[in-house]
Parts: structure tokens; C-alpha cells; sequence
């Protein structure tokens, strides 16, 4: 299947794909729903509903407890589903471990790299302990979920919490990055794609740059794995987070990547049954990765399904996905910029950007242009958007963003622009 | 979009461009900042009693927020201004009982009188906390004042 610009105008693709997602075929407030907010959570396909249950209808047992044939079954299926989500990222299963989302993920790294700090993990979480005039490096535009917990990391270590400045639209570049990443740098975490301004991260460039001074590299790839093609080993990143509700999966199940050997030397920050190698009753030792990091029973036919949502995607081809996005994007772009009254915030027309466009609509609160075009079927995310630096950084305080994923048609994207151009005159705004 | 005027009635579009109370007071005997986490809409509210201490002499506030917020802190303020403290008081059960009837019944017009235009907001469950701010940011100053709560010093 072939996805130039002109199929997916004339909404080729999606009109067949969109009938394995049940959820596009309602109303809402009734008009057909036009669903542009899978940046905040995917619909999921039949597919991958059908995996869950046949699982739970024929495989569930515990896992990785005891030495059934039925656990054997379990186990298989819970490893097969690693070894599934570990190709599709340029990973080796034993770098991927299941968190419950990937903020669950980012705190997994925050959280051991404290309890090196506190001494646990022996000589080998070394690399791992941060203490004063060291400085943990962020962006501006982070997702809450990539900046508290290294707030809080900073704030138990006495570290140092820095960031790359942004511009007013809300990109950065290499060059900040280079203004701010320097000898006392020990951790880089960034977003890979903003969930605000859909921007492309220069992620190989800030990796050399952090490299170079020795520091670590966490990616959070929540906005980028389900959208493009994404091989951690080739972006050389040692960590990485991502989500498998936000790519067709099922909520309650996360990624953190890791590359093997600072997975195997960071501290468990939970511990309980199924991490451990020999038990007294003064201490415990730990597996290696992943095995280390899963304390208690695992989400397992999430893990199934999620493997299940990694087969669909890899059917379509991420190459297709992507390129079906670069065209909504352009299109979204094209259609709200020329829109007068309406700012979109983000890289400048003819840059890439994802598939997502949050746009203010001055005079009128982000509140209330989303009721607006709920009420016409369209449904789009409002607020910060877990971002509250950033929007303080362009001088807002909410945006409306239409974001867009495989089942997206042009047309959806049309109808928001279209009723977005109304917005001002219903609210008597500018007139 | 019939259903869309129901939720913006021309009286809550005008309060929202009229915003009537908009401006920090002189002088309060009680302030309070509401804020709404999830949308970032806050107001800060402040009053001053009469000599008597069982009247809102005046009431003010300033706040950044959606259509909704902003024409109920304005509505509100055309309502509480000058009244006794108990009949505030009954005015913010109310308006609360109103907001959480999810759009059933009729709401009382003679307690609420133009607030009544907020009755179609309660059918909108992500709204009706907008719809609140001001009111619990008053009823927070209200409980403050008659406390016999020190003046907040003028900065
Ligand atoms: C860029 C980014 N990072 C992190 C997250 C957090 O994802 P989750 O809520 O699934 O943990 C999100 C999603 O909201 C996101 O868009």
C-alpha cells in the first residue's frame, strides 16, 4: 500500500482502515465523530481488542511463577510480546521492561538513579549517582511527566535541574542545546516530538553532544514511536519511554527502554517477588534486566495486546504511517495557518512538524473553542496539555490541538479547520 | 448547534464581555485564590463588609479563564453585591445545587434570578467547575471575613 499526498487527500486509506476501528463509527452531538485527539490516547483496533480477550480466553496463567504447562503458555506469550515491541524499536528484548505508561517509565530511571545516589546499587550504579554541581539537563517545552520527576531526582541529590531554553514558537535547536549541555551535564532527558508543537527533536546531534561530555541520554519517545519509524539503538539514546495507548495498545502497560548494560547496573526502585536471585532476611540481590524491574504481577494481556498493536502497525509499514501524517500535517497546517485570528503555535509553515496543531484563538479561552467544536463532532484536546512551562513560555495559558493518527482523513482535518474559522464570530470576537 | 446555545445563552456571553466586578478591591477584609488544575482558569477574589459586618459593602476580583468562569464570577458579582452575608450564603447553596442537577429540574429563578442562565452548563460535566470557581472563591472569602480573619495586609 502506497500513501502519496493525493490518496490521502481523497481519504483513500483511511476509508478502508477505518473499519477496524469500531470507535470512529459514532456520533457525537450529532455529527459523525471526528476523533483529532490520539495524541492524547489512539483508538484501538479490532485486532487488537481480539488479541486481549483470546489471551485471557486461552493462554491466562501466571507468569514466570511456577512450572505448569499452562504457565508455560503464559510465559511464552508475555516473552513473545517483548520480543515483538523489542524489533519494532531496534531493541534486544532484554532492553525493553513493561511500566504501566511511560510516566511510570521515567520515574523507573528517576527513581533508581535516587537510590544510587542513596548508595544502593554498589559500584555498579556508579554512573548513576548525582550529587551537588552535577546538573541534570531538560527542555522548555517538556511534558510534565519528563520534568517532575527530574525536579524531584535533583531535589533529593542536590543536583542541579537546567533547561534548553526555547524560542517563541516553542522550537529549539542544536545550538541551545550546545548552551547548555557541558562538562558538569550527567543526564539529558527530552522529548523526542512535542506533544504541543509537534517539533522534531535533533535527537543524534544532542546525543554526540551529551556523549561527548559523558553524560546519559533519556528520549521520551511518547510522540514518536507511534508516528514514525523509531530504532533506539540507532539514535543512540540509553534510555527511552513510550506509551502503548498512544499507538492503537491498551491502556495500563508502558516501555522503558534501556540499553542492556545500564538497565543490568541501575537500581530496582520497586522491589518485591519475581526481581530477585537469592532472598535472606537482611537483603536481596536482583536479576539482571528486565526480570529486575518487574516486581509483581505484570501486566500480561496488555503486554499481548500491545504486541498485537505492533503487528497492525508493522502491517501498515511505519514508512506509510508516517507518510500519511507528513501529509495531514502539511494539510493542517495549510488549512489553520491562513485561518485569520487564529495563532498556531510550532514550527513555521514548511518545517516538519507532526501530525498535530495546537492553535490559540485570542480573545476566545481554549475551553471554549473545544465546546465549540464539540458541539459540531469534532473532538480535539484543550488545555496545557501536561505542558505548563511551555505555554507560559509563548504567553498562553491553554491551546486547542488537533492531533492525527493512521485512521485520520483529510477531511476530519478540513472540518476542524472549518469550524475553527467560525470560532470568533460565534464568541463576537474581532468581528 | 442547538445544543450549544442552550450551554452559551446570550446572558452568559454578555457577562463575559461585561465581566462586572473585574478589578482588584480596595481594602478587602477577605481574599482568596481559586485555581482549577486542569485548565489552568483562576480568579482571586476579594470583599469588604459594611460597618455592620453582615453585608458585602463591595466585591472584587480579577481572573483569567474561559467564557464560562469569567460570566459567572461577572453574574455573581451583580448578584452578592450589597447583599446580607446569609443571603449570599443561600445564593451559593443554591447556585451549587443547581450546578450539580447534570440539567434536571427547573432552577430557581427567584433565588438565582439571571444565574439561572448557568442551568444548561450543569449538563456538562467538564464545565460545571468553571461555572463554580468564583462562587467557592467567595464563599472561601466569606468564611474567612465572618471568622473575624485579620484584614490581609496591602501589598
Ligand atoms: C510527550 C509526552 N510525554 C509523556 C506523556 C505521558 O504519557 P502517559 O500518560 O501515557 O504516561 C505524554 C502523553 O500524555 C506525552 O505526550
Amino acid at each position: 500500500m502506497t500513501l502519496d499526498r493525493t490518496t490521502v487527500v481523497d481519504g483513500l486509506l483511511p476509508a478502508e482502515l477505518r473499519r477496524d476501528f469500531p470507535y470512529l463509527d459514532q456520533e457525537l452531538n450529532g455529527h459523525p465523530l471526528a476523533y483529532l485527539d490520539s495524541g492524547a490516547t489512539a483508538q484501538r483496533p479490532v485486532a487488537v481488542l481480539d488479541a486481549e480477550r483470546a489471551y485471557l480466553e486461552h493462554a491466562n496463567a501466571a507468569v514466570h511463577r511456577g512450572a505448569s504447562t499452562l504457565v508455560g503458555t503464559s510465559t511464552t506469550a508475555f516473552e513473545e510480546a517483548r520480543e515483538t515491541v523489542a524489533r519494532f524499536v531496534g531493541a534486544r528484548p532484554r532492553e525493553i521492561v513493561w511500566a504501566s505508561n511511560a510516566t511510570d517509565a521515567i520515574n523507573m530511571v528517576a527513581l533508581g538513579m535516587a537510590d544510587a545516589a542513596a548508595g544502593l546499587g554498589g559500584a555498579e550504579a556508579e554512573i548513576f549517582r548525582l550529587g551537588p554541581g552535577d546538573e541534570i539537563v531538560v527542555t522548555e517545552a517538556e511534558h510534565h511527566a519528563d520534568l517532575i520527576p527530574w525536579q524531584r531526582l535533583a531535589a533529593k541529590t542536590g543536583a542541579t535541574l537546567r533547561w534548553i531554553p526555547v524560542n517563541d514558537d516553542g522550537t529549539w535547536s542544536i545550538d541551545d542545546a550546545a548552551s547548555v549541555i557541558g562538562p558538569r551535564t550527567r543526564f539529558v532527558a527530552f522529548g523526542h516530538v512535542s506533544n504541543v508543537t509537534g517539533y522534531l527533536a535533533p535527537v543524534t546531534e544532542v546525543v554526540e553532544l551529551a556523549h561527548r561530555h559523558g553524560a546519559l541520554v533519556m528520549l521520551d519517545a511518547c510522540q514518536s514511536v507511534p508516528h514514525r519509524p523509531t530504532d533506539f539503538a540507532e539514535l543512540g539514546v540509553d534510555f527511552a519511554a513510550f506509551s502503548a495507548h498512544k499507538m492503537l495498545g491498551p491502556t495500563g502497560i508502558g516501555v522503558l527502554y534501556g540499553r542492556a548494560h545500564l538497565l543490568d547496573a541501575l537500581p530496582p526502585a520497586r522491589t518485591g517477588g519475581s526481581t530477585i536471585t537469592t532472598v535472606t532476611m537482611e537483603s536481596a540481590s536482583f536479576l539482571p534486566s528486565p526480570q529486575r524491574f518487574e516486581a509483581g504481577t505484570q501486566p500480561v494481556s496488555q503486554a499481548v495486546a500491545l504486541a498485537e498493536a505492533v503487528r497492525y502497525l508493522d502491517a501498515l509499514g511505519m514508512q506509510n504511517v508516517h507518510a500519511h501524517e507528513t501529509a495531514l500535517a502539511e494539510l493542517l497546517v495549510e488549512e489553520t495557518s491562513r485561518i485569520a485570528g487564529v495563532r498556531l503555535v510550532g514550527p513555521p509553515p514548511g518545517s516538519p512538524r507532526a501530525a498535530l496543531a495546537s492553535v490559540d484563538v485570542p480573545g476566545v479561552h481554549a475551553h471554549d473553542v473545544g465546546q465549540f467544536l464539540d458541539a459540531q463532532g469534532i473532538a480535539v484536546r484543550v488545555g496545557h496539555h501536561c505542558a505548563q512551562p511551555l505555554h507560559r513560555r509563548l504567553g498562553l495559558r491553554a491551546t486547542t490541538r488537533a492531533s492525527a493518527y493512521v485512521y485520520t482523513t483529510a477531511d476530519e482535518v478540513r472540518r476542524f479547520a472549518a469550524a475553527l474559522a467560525e470560532v470568533r464570530g460565534f464568541f463576537g470576537v474581532g468581528a | 448547534m442547538s445544543d450549544l446555545s442552550g450551554l452559551y445563552q446570550e446572558l452568559i456571553l454578555d457577562h463575559s464581555r461585561r465581566r462586572l466586578g473585574d478589578g482588584e478591591l480596595d481594602d478587602p477584609h477577605a481574599t482568596h485564590h481559586e485555581l482549577n488544575p486542569t485548565c489552568g482558569d483562576e480568579i482571586t477574589m476579594g470583599i469588604r463588609l459594611d460597618a455592620s459586618g453582615t453585608a458585602i459593602e463591595a466585591i472584587g476580583w480579577t481572573g483569567d479563564g474561559c467564557s464560562i468562569s469569567m460570566a459567572s464570577a461577572s453574574a455573581l458579582t451583580e448578584l452578592a453585591a450589597g447583599a446580607d452575608l446569609d443571603r449570599v450564603r443561600e445564593l451559593i447553596d443554591g447556585f451549587r445545587t443547581m450546578m450539580r442537577s447534570q440539567g434536571a429540574g427547573e432552577a430557581d429563578e427567584d433565588l438565582l434570578g439571571d444565574a439561572i442562565a448557568f442551568h444548561g452548563v450543569s449538563k456538562y460535566v467538564m464545565r460545571v467547575k468553571c461555572a463554580m470557581l468564583a462562587w467557592v472563591a467567595l464563599e472561601a472569602c466569606i468564611a474567612a471575613a465572618s471568622a473575624g480573619a485579620p484584614r490581609p495586609s496591602q501589598p
